[in-house]
This record gives structure tokens, C-alpha cells and sequence, in this order.
């Protein structure tokens, strides 16, 4: 395992209003590692993804990645630099079908800044076809290839948004939940994709509330509670930490 | 696209039936097809509603005629020059309004070609001549045409290389004009770019999110559609060269934004389904009145002809904005497809019925065979 620092997120404050969603976060993703995000409802998880893809600008602090400085950067540049996102409800293009859905973003290195490639037509792009379609074969969607986005099972939706998300061939991959709402068996199916492609040494930033998760994926953990990071270690000493389960499982055990 | 250009250029054989065979307004099915194909390339493909297409159709027709007065009365450098001069303007329109989505967009571009109208009419008097707009005069320079000839008696007419643009052969330069532009947005709604401006219109933050820089995009349709509108006021002023404020008033906006909806919104053929239909009305609805309903209503008793007349009076003549707008209501309501989603259902329920009907009668017919093996016949 590397340890180089993929993204380094550096006393970054966010407030809405009165409210402090962010409060001198800092936090270090490691090249290669799978780096778990827990925390209560409302810690500002999903805050945190959004400054580093650029949805929100953080009021005070920064963000770098991969030694360079993306605060305040726009979401499509943030993403041509390498940084994908799977969102907690999908995201995807609804009333395309699934080749289509995967296709677009197979473009997006070609013709993200608008060029004349832009008009060409795709058809002619074997190459991106191909890297297409082994992704959604991966994903186990082959047989939908030509049904509409939009008509498909949640599950489904996520896997979509996953393989549009891998086709890109992020440096860092954020995942925002990946398995909520899904049943058991979707979950265990979610969990050994996700094993796979955490063999191929992508970069991974995970917030998950099923703990089956964490445990079975996760190299580091950090668990988030008022907007700051309050513990991190592997998944063995949050386990074990004291602070962790006051904060987050109420004493409870695990 | 050979079918369709057949269809298109024999409209004049096969609109006959329908007393919409002549010259005028088989050319305004066919201007205003271009201005709703334009239309629809925006509208349909990245769902920005704009209000405000009617301005490039009016810059379209001020720029075609001045150029008849400056330059020539041949339409073809008065169609380039509209369509660059609305390009333009779609630019600076554009690079303003794009800024915003949704209604914020709408309402934008609603306002800059209301200033558009307005200036028309007030400071820009000079250029537009107001009220009773930009005609020819004998006066115009005219270089080019100079160039070739002295000046004749009377008002030259617009020409393509000697071809009148006037009547049937207007007709047909315009109609061979829109098919090369639907073939061109044809190619534009298969290519790459029409599926990323339908992505954008699906979920424009995602395309974001992978890294797409979506204003270029968006400003390349918007211009785009802005010179179909331009090229559209081109060809309204080539076959008859005259232009006025009237042509940018929203209501022109609003007017191919129900052709592209009753048409069907994001279809190739329904926005031009959308101008014949909204021509048909505006143009052969409206010139019904008693006589016609009478004479048409002649085979009923006098009392139930009466009845008839009066209620059907409500919906022709002065009153065909009504029966259009029931058609439009009842086409949003129950079609949100637009007409054509009609048709095609239509055709699946009659292929539909034929199959079965085929089958019915088989199935029919081996009855029989064994009913008859029975009884021994």
C-alpha cells in the first residue's frame, strides 16, 4: 500500500446559516486504500463529497488532490482531473438506455471541453463501445443493454451509476452510500463488485451505515460526528474505540 | 429521407383534396417548418424552453431585405446573411440566458426579443422603418445587380440566379432548402452531440459530475436553432420581401412552440406535423363562413341544418382559434406525445387488429375444415 496522499482535505469549514455542517474537517486518503466514512445522520458525509466534487465551495480550508490545489475548482474540471462519484439516490440519464448511459461518460476525456470531436459521430468509436460494454458486463446489465435507465429496479440504478462512474477510469472513486435501501441479497451482490474493483487498486472513499460493509471492504475508517473527524484507524480499533461507540452506536455493540 | 423528399415536394399533388394547394401556403408550411425543425433542436433536445425564437425570425427577415435594397435581389446572399446575422444575435442571446434553466431561461429570452420588437418599433426606426415596415423601393442601391444590369422600370422581384422566388417555384426552392435542414437535424439528432444534449436535458448535473463542460454545448444548439430561425425569416422575406416588427412579437414565439408540442415534442416529423396542421387552420379554417357550412350541411332537414350551422359556426372562421386550442388542450392532456405519438398509436392498434383478424379468420377456417370432416360434406 502506498502512502502518497490521493486527496488531503485541510481544515475545511462549511457552514449553512447558523449551522457548522463542516467544522475543521481534515482528512488524508491514501493511494490504494479503501477509506470508510461512518458516522450519525447529519455529520456531513455527504457534505464532505460534495466540496470535493465541487457541488459546494468550502467557506474556509482546502482540498488537494493528487498534489494539486481543487478548491473552488468546477465540478466538470474536478472530474476531468480523475475524481467520480456514485450518489446516494442515482443519478443517471433516466430516458437514455444503459449502452447510451455508459457511453456518454466513455466520451467524457474525448470531448468534456466542447470540440469539434463533439459533433463527430460515435458510432464510429469502437473503442469506446468496447470499453462500454465491458464495464456493463461487469455490472451484470448485458442483458438490458437497450431498456430505458429509468424503467429499472433501484438496485439496477446503482449498478448503472457505478459502471458509468468505472468507465471513466477515476484515480478516486466516491461512493455515498452504495447499498442503502437495497435488499440482502443486492447488498452481498454490491459488496463483491465492489471487492473486485477494490483488487484493481483504485483509490475508494466510502460512506456506508450497514457495518457488514465497512468491515468487509475497508482498509482505514473515520468517523465523522459534528463535522469533524473524531477517530480513525483500521476497521479492527474503531471496533474497538471507546469514543466511537459513544458517539455513534450509543454503547451499543456492534 | 427519399420518402420524405418525395412527400415534401409533391405536398402541392396531395394537399389538393384539402384546398391547401396554392402557393402561399405551401410555402409557409414549409418556412415554418424550418423555424419549428430549428426550434425543436433546442426545445426537444436539451428541453430549454425559449420564448424568444420569433426575434431571430424577425432578424432573419430585416437583415434579407436589407440586403435585397444593398446588395442583390438574388436570395442567396440574403439567406447567408440572415442566417449569420441571427447567429449573432442567438450568441449574445445565448451567453446571457444560458446562465440560467427552467423558467429563469424561458423568461430571459422572453425579454430579449420583446426588447428586440420594441426597439423595432421605437430607436431603431432608421433600420426597421417601424410601423410600416422595411419594404423595396425603386431608390435601392443594389451594388451587385448593378454590377450586371442598369436599374429597370418599376420594383425588381426577388430572384434565385433568374428563377422567380415567388409562387409555385418559391414553393419549391423553400421546400428543397427544409429538407436539406432536416437532413442536417437529422444527422444532429443520431450524432453524438444530440445524445449528449439529451443527457443534458435528462439530468444536466450528472453530465457535470462526468466531467462535461454542458454551457458549449447548450450554446451550440441555441445557435443553431437560432440560425433555422433566421433562415426561416430568410425565406419569409425571399418569397415575399417585406419585413415588420409583427414577425418578433412573443406570440410568434408562442406560436412555434404549439406547433413543436401539438407536433410532438423531440420527434423528427412531429414539429412539421405540428406547422401543417396550425397552417391548415390559421389559413383554410379561418376563410370558412355560413355559405360554406350551409352548402356542407345541405343534406340535412332545414331545421337540423340550421342547428348544425350555428353550432359549427363557433368553431370555423373567427372562431378557429377555438377548435385549436380544444385540439391543443386534448392533445396535451391525453397525447403528451403530440399527434404523432397519435398516429403511431393508431397504426400499432390497426396492425394490431389486422393480426389478429388474420389469425381469427384461420382459426375460423380450420373449424370449419373439421366441422365439415364430421358431417362429411
Amino acid at each position: 500500500m502506498g502512502s502518497k496522499a490521493v486527496l488531503k482535505v485541510t481544515n475545511v469549514l462549511k457552514t449553512f446559516g447558523g449551522l457548522k455542517a463542516l467544522n475543521n474537517l481534515n482528512l488524508t486518503v491514501e493511494e490504494g486504500t479503501v477509506h470508510a466514512i461512518i458516522g450519525p445522520n447529519g455529520a456531513g458525509k455527504s457534505t464532505m463529497l460534495n466540496v470535493c466534487i465541487g457541488q459546494l465551495t468550502p467557506d474556509t480550508g482546502s482540498v488537494v488532490f493528487d498534489g494539486n490545489n481543487i478548491t473552488g475548482l468546477e465540478p466538470h474540471e474536478i472530474s476531468q482531473r480523475g475524481i467520480s462519484r456514485v450518489f446516494q439516490t442515482p443519478q443517471i440519464f433516466e430516458e437514455l438506455d444503459i449502452l447510451q448511459n455508459v457511453m456518454i461518460p466513455a466520451l467524457a476525456h474525448l470531448d468534456g471541453q466542447f470540440t469539434f470531436n463533439a459533433i463527430k459521430d460515435l458510432n464510429h468509436r469502437d473503442d469506446i463501445k468496447r470499453a462500454a460494454m465491458q464495464v456493463i458486463e461487469e455490472m451484470n446489465l448485458t442483458d438490458q443493454l437497450h431498456d430505458r435507465a429509468g424503467a429499472m429496479s433501484r438496485g439496477n440504478k446503482r449498478r448503472l451509476e457505478l459502471a458509468m462512474c468505472l468507465v471513466q477510469k477515476p484515480k478516486l472513486l466516491l461512493l455515498d452510500e452504495p447499498t442503502a435501501g437495497m435488499a440482502r441479497a443486492d447488498t452481498n451482490q454490491t459488496i463483491e463488485i465492489l471487492k473486485k474493483i477494490k483488487a484493481s487498486g483504485m483509490t475508494k472513499v466510502i460512506i456506508e451505515h450497514d457495518m457488514n460493509v465497512v468491515f468487509s471492504l475497508a482498509d482505514r475508517v473515520s468517523v465523522l460526528a459534528q463535522g469533524t473527524i473524531i477517530a480513525e484507524g483500521t476497521p479492527q480499533e474503531i471496533r474497538e474505540s471507546e469514543i466511537v461507540k459513544e458517539a455513534y452506536l450509543g454503547g451499543a455493540k456492534i | 429521407m427519399a420518402i420524405f423528399s418525395v412527400v415534401v415536394l409533391t405536398m402541392p399533388l396531395w394537399l389538393q383534396p384539402f384546398g391547401a394547394a396554392y402557393p402561399d401556403i405551401l410555402q409557409k408550411f414549409v418556412i415554418f417548418g424550418v423555424f419549428a425543425i430549428g426550434y425543436n433542436i433546442l426545445f426537444g433536445l436539451t428541453g430549454y424552453l425559449s420564448f424568444g425564437h420569433a426575434a431571430f425570425l424577425g432578424v432573419g427577415s430585416y437583415t434579407a431585405v436589407w440586403s435585397f435594397k444593398l446588395l442583390s435581389m438574388n436570395i442567396v446572399p440574403a439567406i447567408i446573411l440572415s442566417m449569420i446575422m441571427s447567429g449573432i444575435f442567438a450568441i449574445a442571446m445565448g451567453y446571457v440566458a444560458l446562465r440560467r434553466s427552467g423558467i429563469y431561461f424561458s423568461i430571459l429570452t422572453l425579454a430579449f426579443a420583446q426588447m428586440c420588437y420594441n426597439l423595432a418599433y421605437s430607436v431603431l426606426t432608421p433600420i426597421t422603418n417601424g410601423e410600416t415596415g422595411l419594404q423595396l423601393a425603386k431608390s435601392d442601391p443594389r451594388v451587385i445587380d448593378r454590377l450586371f444590369s442598369e436599374a429597370g422600370e418599376g420594383l425588381p422581384s426577388t430572384t434565385l440566379f433568374g428563377i422567380e422566388t415567388s409562387g409555385y417555384s418559391g414553393f419549391y426552392i423553400s421546400a428543397v432548402i427544409m429538407i436539406i435542414v432536416f437532413y442536417i437535424s437529422l444527422r444532429i439528432f443520431n450524432s453524438s452531440f444530440g445524445l449528449k444534449l439529451k443527457a443534458i436535458k435528462a439530468n444536466q448535473n450528472r453530465m457535470r459530475y462526468l466531467g462535461f463542460n454542458t454551457k458549449p454545448y447548450l450554446l451550440t444548439a441555441f445557435v443553431i436553432s437560432g440560425m433555422y430561425a433566421g433562415l426561416a425569416g430568410g425565406l419569409l422575406a425571399a418569397t415575399d420581401p417585406l419585413a415588420g416588427a409583427e414577425r418578433m412579437q412573443w406570440t410568434a414565439s408562442g406560436e412555434v412552440i404549439l406547433m413543436t408540442i401539438l407536433g410532438g415534442v423531440g420527434t423528427l416529423f412531429g414539429p412539421l406535423l405540428g406547422v401543417i396542421i396550425i397552417k391548415y387552420f390559421e389559413n383554410i379554417f379561418s376563410a370558412v363562413n355560413q355559405l360554406d357550412l350551409h352548402s356542407f350541411y345541405a343534406i340535412f332537414p332545414t331545421w337540423l341544418e340550421n342547428a348544425l350551422v350555428a353550432i359549427s359556426s363557433l368553431f370555423v372562421g373567427e372562431g378557429w382559434h377555438m377548435t385549436l386550442g380544444l385540439l391543443f388542450m386534448l392533445v396535451v392532456a391525453f397525447l403528451p406525445g403530440g399527434v404523432l405519438e397519435g398516429l403511431q398509436l393508431i397504426y400499432k392498434k390497426f396492425t394490431a387488429y389486422l393480426a389478429n383478424r388474420n389469425k381469427n379468420t384461420s382459426t375460423q377456417a380450420e373449424t370449419k375444415q373439421e366441422t365439415g370432416a364430421n358431417h362429411g360434406e
